[in-house]
């Protein structure tokens, strides 16, 4: 339809418009009025409490637990040392973890009742412990047995709980690749790993991109916990920094705003990956 | 080449195939047509494995065909289809398209599979879309290149199911075009289809289905002029009439 036929000055009578008071709640400068007196209202609130409480604000000292400058040159702060080892457990964990969940989405769909059972079984499991119940699980009860220490401990429990969430996330991109496909591949003569391997996964992969960025997040986000157990990361770091210093809302907020910086980056590279796998 | 003997199709319950029996020479155009629901898909469908008959047997090419056969891979390779929907691969380019089956399961090189992806591409006339996805191909065009994704793997037999239903009317004919010229080089097809004028010029034999059972073989002559049984001349008398 040509572009003309939406023009300025329409030939027909003009429609009747929403009523005034519709008009105004509907509006952007409404909206961002409003965004602006509750989030104001919240902040005054946090500051008049903090103030009633004698709270003595140090946002001052804050940059030298990112990084400090003295005459033996530059280094990194706590938070900065913090934050690169929750990246490297967040990183080693989620990797273990879709491994393990591509094995377990390819035993649920594997058709045999053992695998179906075995999938399952472990679904169930994992979902219905709470986290922190599975990381002491893993802390006290199998560390000891297997021999493996804290670091360890809380790698394979991330990696195992997060495994149960992305085994569903590959199990629900694989099934939207519709059947036409896999009779066509066998159809060519492929075999099922290899039609797997050329023709299903690669369509999967913009079904389980956006999920998966979601559980990457997640997975930087829960490993947060470890630190009840005293792993070194990014929320260890704040525990530290507040038992020497008693800083705990500067840093609570500084440890909360770097969490968000890091999810959001990581949500902004995929989208754009994304929109490199969206093909039609 | 193709022989059924006393094959019998389920799902869950229900009776898909019925005692077939019916054999396919080598070079013989088959044309099966029948109501919807008369398991004429099902049939050919089991010629390749894509689904697995219960009991009867049924031979392709001198390999009996069952679902624990180890020889299922090679006895695919023979045996070509083009199918309703197209199912090309859409995250594949058209020559891509043509070239994963020659690459990954005949394994040649790539240069090797180029040439036949380019050969074949040439014989269903659109060499101009080999670096176009298949989503931006027309409906005929996407099946013509379906077309020549089984013709790149060599096959000796060809089982269409189906394959212009899902068309535009004005776009049916490149596609049948295409397929009177394959029939006339001699390869083995078998085709499910309610074009009754494609049928007429190419059929060696014509299969009448309904309800899983074979009704009629014939000859197209004795099958469009003087047919045996009443429901087929009832069918007939529908489909030619719209």
């Amino acid at each position: 339809m040509p572009i003309a036929s939406v023009s300025k000055s329409p030939k027909g009578r003009a429609l009747p418009s929403p009523p005034a008071f519709r008009r105004m709640v509907d509006s952007t400068t409404f909206s961002v009025l409003l965004f602006g007196v509750v989030v104001s209202l919240i902040v005054y609130g946090a500051f008049v409490g903090a103030q009633s409480m004698g709270y003595n604000w140090q946002w001052y000292r804050i940059p030298a637990y990112f990084y400090t400058v003295t005459e033996d040159g530059f280094q990194w702060g706590e938070i900065c040392t913090g934050l690169v080892r929750t990246l490297m457990l967040s990183g080693t964990a989620f990797a273990l973890a879709v491994v393990l969940g591509l094995i377990v989405a390819l035993l649920r769909l594997s058709g045999l009742v053992v695998g179906t059972g075995l999938a399952i079984a472990f679904l169930e499991a994992i979902r219905n412990i709470p986290l922190l119940v599975l990381l002491y699980l893993f802390y006290y009860v199998l560390g000891p047995i297997f021999g493996f220490d804290r670091y360890w401990a809380s790698i394979l429990c991330l990696a195992v709980f997060h495994a149960a969430l992305i085994s569903e996330i590959f199990r629900a991109g694989i099934n939207a690749v519709p059947m036409g496909q896999w009779e066509a591949a066998t159809s060519i003569g492929m075999s099922k790993i290899q039609a797997f391997r050329y023709i299903i996964l690669p369509q999967s992969i913009r079904f389980l991109l956006p999920p998966m960025t979601g559980e990457g997040v997640h997975m930087i986000k829960s490993s947060a916990i470890v630190s009840v157990i005293a792993v070194a990361e990014l929320t260890t770091a704040g525990r530290n920094i507040i038992s020497d210093t008693y800083m705990s809302f500067e840093i609570w907020f500084t440890i909360a705003a770097v969490y968000m910086v890091v999810t959001l980056i990581l949500s902004l590279g995929v989208s754009v990956i994304e929109r490199r796998y969206a093909v039609d | 080449m193709i022989e059924f003997e006393s094959v019998d199709k389920y799902y869950g319950a229900f009776h898909a195939l019925k005692d077939i029996s019916i054999t396919v020479r080598e070079g013989e155009r088959m044309v099966i047509c029948g109501p919807s629901g008369s398991g004429k898909s099902t049939l050919i469908r089991c010629i390749n494995g894509l689904e697995f008959h219960n009991s009867g047997t049924l031979t392709v090419d001198g390999i009996e065909v069952h679902a624990h056969s180890k020889k299922m891979p090679i006895l695919r390779q023979q045996v070509g289809m083009v199918f309703q929907q197209f199912n090309l691969f859409p995250h594949l380019t058209v020559l891509e398209n043509l070239m994963i089956g020659p690459m990954k399961v005949r394994k040649l090189d790539r240069d090797a599979a180029e040439q036949v992806a380019r050969k074949y591409l040439g014989r269903v006339h659109i060499p101009e879309q080999a670096d176009k996805y298949p989503g931006a191909l027309s409906g005929g065009q996407q099946q013509r290149v379906a077309i020549a994704r089984s013709l790149c793997m060599e096959s000796r037999i060809l089982l269409f199911d189906e394959p212009t239903s899902a068309l535009d009317p004005e776009m049916i004919n490149e596609v049948l075009d295409v397929m009177v010229e394959l029939a006339e080089t001699g390869m083995t097809m078998v085709v499910v289809t309610h074009e009754m004028g494609f049928a007429r010029k190419v059929a060696d034999t014509m299969v009448f289905m309904e309800q899983g059972r074979i009704v009629e073989v014939a000859s197209p002559e004795t099958f469009f002029t003087n047919p045996a049984s009443e429901r087929c001349q009832a069918f007939l008398q529908q489909i030619l009439e719209t």
